[in-house]
């Protein structure tokens, strides 16, 4: 029996804790690491008798990214409460939008956005006992600190086909977010929190699969793992001849295992209602004239600029605008210098990516951006060889510096003009008068013996185009 | 001079303006004859006057009776509840606050029912209170506390709060004054909330002038309450004694079916005595109205299941204690609500659910949207809607407690108020049986000035004489 081929089918959510002052209904200041329940009020604490008053500043930063990810802004949309009781929700509800959000629809790449909206974050509740968990815990503490935290939450429709393409979409959706300056977007601290819908379905088939919920992965790398685990465990149901149930599930990275939080049957109620304490939103024309205003170049737009403006090919141009601290870094480059801009991109985003590591951000390396630029020109003027190059790089990075310093201090200078190359070119073809004879017969093959051997007498300081000319010339080619 | 306890509040800030009486004096006056309470109109009675008072205010150092359910900072405040036994808050209610800087102090906190879930105070976990006038029946509800100690001279003044009639009926039956205001002149920053978009804090005054003068301090934006706003008008005295060129409107399906004679009989005679003043008279179509019970009685209690979710026994109040989280609500929840409370939870909770939204509260919330209509157009042709303001004068103790829904048809007539966020005012129209009744005069969103001007005027020509409530205690 041919086995039937399966394409996971994924939408992620993604909560984003706004990098406003204040908390989303009152005037507790955010909280980084405080003793806990020391950022608190009887608002976000729900005393009796509190109201909520909704932040301008976080109205603000969700109307940034709705512009940032093309949604259509409502004029006009309103809070809802989504009622449940649990020990991190002081009122017993949450305040989050529902059927009117402040932002609809959208794209950011590859994926189109469902909606944004903005909620308030839950308290922290730590479980005390072997379990770690609030079931069988000796105690359960509530630190209010990070309760009522402004939270954007960005839907996606099930756009997403692998787990690779959910982490690499998330990273650009982490740029775009840090670029705004709305969000710390840090996923170990919680900043940035991330559930997949996940199903699968035959490939070429049109229909959804039923879908389950992964909840809160909290690292690129656990989400892409916990999506892969998922989709190979819905698949290995499916071949199985089992069906997938609707549930909301937990990964845990330390095992990998999946294991079931809720079904659907023991899915709550909210029993949303429009909350009566607030007024609705409504957007005026000087709202959205001072998100627009305060909107940075985008990663997109980076992206679409790098190509068309500096004429980078399309890996170059995505990944130094993804990377927005790489993209900052090539632009300050190249504008110190008159450097060629494709060069110097790949030189940022290969040697110099290399040198530093991963995550790293240059401009916090050695390596001035003007001396980037400098080595890549030298370069471009064949005063110096890639090969040479490379080790100048090695020196800037470690101690810093002037490439040309360091080029002539090193002599590591190309050989350069017919008048320094040809005795050496022409020593290399007496030493290897076989492989002379053959290039005169027009085999061509074997020219790199007589390359290298030059590259070894200059120690990696000739050009290799330049030696390949005065074969040819020196043979009557 | 005569007695204190005697003189209006309004009278009694005058005698302090001019000298002839000490604040202390007055203060310590009321402050004896509350601890002397035998209504159990007050849970808490204050030692001494707060620090914060301010009697050079207008309000003179008149000390303020206030609803259980207003925010007090260290003082109880337990909305009627045994869930919240003994619980001080933090910090004051927003108009408490005001009240105090403009010179009214804290007195004491008064009896109400249960999250202000009934109409005759026989919801109170702290007990029911006795009526002034007769101790063998209710004072109404659910601010009755607030209208007892008023009524009976215990209190120059008091806070109350009105959702479906909470001021205006227990005013009627203890022959005071009370007004609803305009939803949103009044902070609610600091009310125990029981449903959000119908609750308001107003006035319980012995007379029309005094329910002015406190109203006028009382209002404002706060920037506590989103859904605050600043009254468009300063708040003034009223002083019409006749009421030329004004229409006053009875609602159309009025018929006096289910309203006692004698209730009826006085407003149809103050309906004479208006003409008298120069008033119109005139039918006007409310045909909503009669879906006004329902759509309140979904909606109160929806929002109420909502904001009584946070006693939970986590962080404050009552908590039972049990081996798991679900017990632990649960057994708290059972044992710290009343019967009423837990009733309107398990209505309110049902209304919201999936798959019934749109059959309750969705269309509860259209019928509300059709009653603003149907004043809308009245007040087109009239100034104001008058009724009587409760359908019967204060019942026995324990009369309705077993039937529920006889309880809930005490607002018939005040309910439509709050639902179309109107002002509506409560004056004493004389007695039936030797019990107070009600004239209710409400206007459009506002008119408090303009209904304070009527009801000054009808007030001077009924003369009503409020002391025999003062006698009876
Ligand atoms: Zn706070």
């Amino acid at each position: 029996m041919s086995a039937v081929e399966y394409e996971p089918v994924i939408g992620l959510e993604i909560h984003v804790q706004l990098s406003t002052r204040t908390k989303m209904f009152c005037g507790c200041a955010l909280s980084f690491g405080e003793p806990p329940n020391t950022r608190t009020c009887p608002v976000c604490l729900g005393l009796p008798g509190t109201l909520p008053v909704a932040n301008a500043e976080a109205i603000h930063y969700g109307l940034m990214i709705g512009m940032a990810l093309g949604c259509d802004l409502a004029p006009r949309s309103i809070f809802h409460r989504k009622n449940y009781f649990y020990p991190d929700l002081p009122k017993g509800y949450q305040i989050s939008q529902y059927d009117e959000p402040l932002c609809r629809g959208g794209r950011l790449g590859d994926v189109r956005i469902h909606r944004v909206h903005l909620e308030e974050d839950a308290a922290k509740l730590v479980h005390v006992g072997a379990s770690g968990r609030l079931h069988a815990s000796d105690a359960s503490i509530v630190d209010f600190n990070r309760g009522g935290t402004p939270l954007a939450e960005i839907v996606t429709e099930p756009d997403v086909r692998s787990a690779e393409q959910a982490s690499e979409w998330l990273k650009l959706l982490r740029t775009t977010l840090r670029q705004l300056g709305v969000s710390d977007v840090n996923m170990e601290e919680g900043s940035l929190r991330c559930d997949a819908n996940i199903s699968v379905r035959p490939v070429g088939t049109k229909e959804l699969g039923t879908k389950t919920e992964l909840k809160n992965m909290n690292s690129f790398r656990f989400i892409e793992r916990g999506i892969k685990a998922e989709v190979e465990r819905q698949i290995g149901i499916l071949r199985d001849g089992g069906q997938v149930v609707q549930e909301t599930l937990h990964y845990d990275p330390t095992t990998g295992a999946i294991t079931s939080l809720r079904s659907k049957e023991e899915a709550h109620d909210y029993r949303y209602f429009p909350e009566p304490d607030l007024t609705p939103v409504s957007i005026t024309q000087a709202m959205l004239d001072r998100a627009r205003e305060a909107l940075p170049e985008l990663p997109a737009a980076r992206e679409a600029r790098f190509k068309d403006e500096l004429g980078l090919n399309g890996e170059s141009a995505r990944l130094l605008a993804w990377r927005a601290e790489l993209g900052d870094y090539f632009e300050s480059a190249l504008s110190s210098n008159g450097v060629e801009a494709q060069p110097l991109a790949n030189w940022v985003t290969n040697e110099l990516v290399q040198r530093l590591g991963g995550d790293a951000d240059p401009a916090e390396s050695k390596v001035e951006p003007s001396a980037l630029a400098k080595l890549v020109a030298l370069v471009g003027e064949r005063k110096v060889t890639q090969g040479a190059a490379k080790q100048v790089l090695d020196k800037l990075v470690a101690e810093g510096g002037d490439p040309q310093a360091i080029v002539e201090a090193e002599g590591l200078g190309a050989v350069g003009g017919a008048d320094e190359l040809a005795p050496v070119v022409a020593a290399a073809l007496e030493a290897n008068p076989d492989i002379a004879e053959r290039l005169r017969g027009g085999d061509m093959k074997p020219i790199g013996v007589i390359v290298g051997h030059v590259m070894r007498e200059t120690k990696g300081r000739a050009d290799g185009g330049e030696v390949t000319r005065l074969v040819r010339e020196q043979l009557g080619l | 001079m005569s007695d204190i306890l005697d003189l209006t509040a309004k009278q009694a800030a005058d005698a302090v303006a001019t000298g002839d009486l000490d604040p202390k004096d007055l203060y310590e006056a009321y402050r004896a004859a509350s601890a002397a309470d035998d209504l159990n109109a007050y849970v808490w009675v204050a030692d001494a006057a707060p620090a914060d008072g301010d009697a050079s205010g207008e309000l003179g150092g008149v000390p303020l009776a206030v609803k259980d359910l207003f925010c007090t900072e260290g003082a109880p405040s337990q909305a009627g509840s045994k869930i919240l036994e003994d619980y001080r808050p933090p910090y004051t209610a927003t108009v408490v606050r005001k009240l105090a800087q403009a010179g009214a102090p804290l007195l004491g906190k008064t009896n109400q029912d249960e999250f202000a879930m009934g109409s005759s105070n026989e919801n109170s976990a702290y007990g029911p209170v006795l009526n002034p006038w007769d101790r063998t029946r209710v004072p109404g509800g659910s601010s009755g506390g607030s209208a007892a100690a008023v009524a009976a001279g215990y209190a120059p003044w008091a806070l109350g709060t009105d959702t479906g009639g909470s001021i205006r009926q227990p005013a009627a039956l203890c022959g005071i004054v009370g007004l609803k205001p305009t939803y949103g002149t009044v902070s609610r920053y600091g009310m125990i909330a029981f449903a959000s978009s119908l609750d308001q804090a107003g006035p319980l005054t012995r007379d029309v002038t005094d329910s002015a003068l406190l109203y006028r301090h009382m209002v404002g934006r706060d920037g506590r309450d989103s859904t605050s706003l600043e009254h468009p008008e300063e708040i003034v005295l009223p002083s019409a004694t006749r009421l030329d060129g004004i229409t006053l409107g009875v609602p159309a399906e009025l018929s006096g079916e289910g309203v006692e004679d004698g209730v009826m009989a006085r407003f149809e005679e103050t309906l004479k005595l208006a003409e008298s003043l120069g008033a119109t008279i005139r039918r006007v179509p409310l045909p909503h109205a009669d879906y006004g019970l329902s759509a309140y009685y979904v909606i109160a209690p929806a929002e109420a299941s909502s904001n009584l979710a946070r006693f939970d026994g986590v962080r404050y109040g009552a908590r039972v204690d049990a081996d798991d989280l679900l017990s632990m609500y649960t057994r708290t929840r059972h044992d710290g609500f009343g019967p009423e409370v837990k009733r309107r939870i398990m209505l309110g909770t049902y209304a919201l659910s999936s798959g019934y939204y749109d059959a309750y509260y969705g269309r509860a919330q259209r019928v509300r949207t059709k009653i603003a209509e149907d004043f809308d157009n009245a007040f087109a042709d009239v100034d104001f809607v008058v009724t009587p303001t409760s359908p019967s004068v204060a019942f026995e103790l324990g009369a309705k407690t077993d039937d529920p829904l006889a309880m809930y048809l005490n607002d018939y007539f005040t309910v439509p108020m709050p639902l179309a966020g109107i002002p509506a005012i409560s004056i004493p129209n004389g007695l039936s049986e030797d019990l107070p009744t009600g004239f209710q005069l409400a206007g459009p969103a506002f008119s408090e000035n303009r209904i304070f001007e009527a009801a000054y005027a009808l007030e001077q020509a009924i003369g009503f004489d409020g002391s025999k409530g003062r006698v009876a205690a």
